[in-house]
């Protein structure tokens, strides 16, 4: 037990709820518009958006190339799939 | 993992794949900026995120028993008044209640409703997945007729839950609380705004918020978020609020679909599409109806 009995949030112990996944997402930066929909709807809040890379924003159509990515934490994704099925532009698909 | 949305509850807690409830959770936490203390009565979301010697919670977190989660928060909006009034606290935290519906519609009732009248400053947050989820799905209070369940299981003698479900708004309602409202989990932009209005509401509020449970309703993990649209295209979970006793409508859908549209998404509704069941599926097409007519006359009122 710890002192006190406080337990406090420690990410080192946590467990890697990765594992539990059988599919993962992956997401295709020519569709993704950067709007993060899916971003709320994660329950292990495992997305987050970030900047586009070189390689990636060339294959982004023209209006969105400024517009964020989405970026996945695979430590954390237990591959549910919710973020592909709520995806507008379907930039999100799952994979073995 | 996401910084903002986990600042209160983080990543590495064990809901099954494809559950709600953290979406709820991060919601109704993320509306306000200032310190919050939760109060938790058993259920999923304790099981899930308090795994020992690991806590997803990164804000003050008191786990309690199924009936009494309101009886703790009350417990600790009295010490924080106290604290105050001696200077050894300099402000308030916003105080937040999470129970599923066993914890609110059943078990924690009285307590709830104890809370209520004594007119505690807190939040109550029911996520509603309709029955005892953790332990297999037991029928709850807020199963809806028909739905085949551990405890209530549909076959030849029976059709599954044969009761309506309560009208918890009503019963919470009836208490003169300042500010109460009905939310689900596929419009979270709504949940954001109601929780950040009842947050800001000086005395009890409550929020009661469709979660539709992948596990027990039997869909796929990815579908939380149609089928909760579903409940609401359909008028199955209209989202409304009651404000000083007067009430409003956000979303009700003037050309419903057909129930079956939400029914049919569901493994516990099965049964439902044999023949000898029609029945059932028209009763429970009725109650929807009624109850949006309800509500409707009660916006006129």
């Amino acid at each position: 037990m710890e002192e006190g009995a406080v337990i406090k949030n420690d990410m080192e112990k946590a467990p890697r709820t990765g594992d539990w996944r059988y599919m993962h997402p992956e997401v295709d930066a020519s569709k993704c518009i950067g709007c993060s929909t899916c971003v709320p709807f994660c329950p292990d809040a495992c997305i987050e958006m970030r900047k586009r890379t070189a390689e990636e924003t060339e294959k982004t159509p023209e209006n969105f190339k400024e517009k964020e990515i989405v970026d996945f934490d695979y430590d954390f994704c237990k591959g549910c799939g919710v973020c592909a099925s709520v995806c507008p532009v379907k930039a999100i698909t799952m994979r073995k | 993992m996401n910084k903002k949305l986990t600042e209160k509850l983080a990543s590495g807690h064990s809901t099954c794949a494809g559950c709600g409830i953290p979406a709820i959770v991060r919601t109704v936490l993320g509306a306000t900026d200032e310190p919050v203390i939760v109060a938790n009565a058993t259920g999923c979301l304790e099981v899930t995120t308090t795994i020992y010697p690991y806590t997803a919670w990164k804000v003050p977190y008191i786990h309690n028993a199924f009936e009494n989660a309101a009886a703790t928060i009350s417990g600790v909006e009295a010490a924080q008044k106290i604290l105050l009034k001696k200077g050894k606290i300099q402000k308030k935290a916003k105080l937040v209640v999470f129970g599923g519906d066993g914890g609110t519609y059943d078990i924690g009732l009285q307590s709830l409703s104890g809370a209520l009248e004594r007119g505690h400053d807190f939040l109550y947050v029911c996520y509603d997945n309709g029955g005892y989820m953790n332990t297999g799905g037991q029928r709850s209070g807020a199963t809806p007729y028909g739905a085949s369940t551990e405890t209530e299981p549909a076959g030849e003698q029976s059709f599954g839950k044969a009761k309506q479900r309560k009208d918890l708004m009503e019963i919470v309602a009836a208490h003169g609380v300042k500010y109460l409202a009905q939310a689900c989990v596929s419009n979270l932009r709504d949940l954001e705004k109601k929780a950040k209005k009842a947050l800001e509401i000086e005395g009890p509020t409550f929020l009661l918020v469709l979660q539709p449970c992948t596990q027990v309703w039997k869909f796929p993990t990815s579908q939380y978020v149609s089928v909760g649209k579903l409940a609401m295209e359909t008028n199955f979970w209209p989202l409304y609020e009651i404000e000083d006793g007067k009430y409003t409508i956000n979303y009700t859908n003037p050309n419903p679909k057909p129930i079956e549209r939400f029914l049919e998404t569901q493994g516990r509704f099965k049964h439902l599409f044999k023949p000898e069941n029609k029945h059932v599926i028209e009763e429970i097409q009725k109650t929807v109806d009624a109850n949006v007519e309800r509500l409707v006359n009660k916006v006129k009122e």
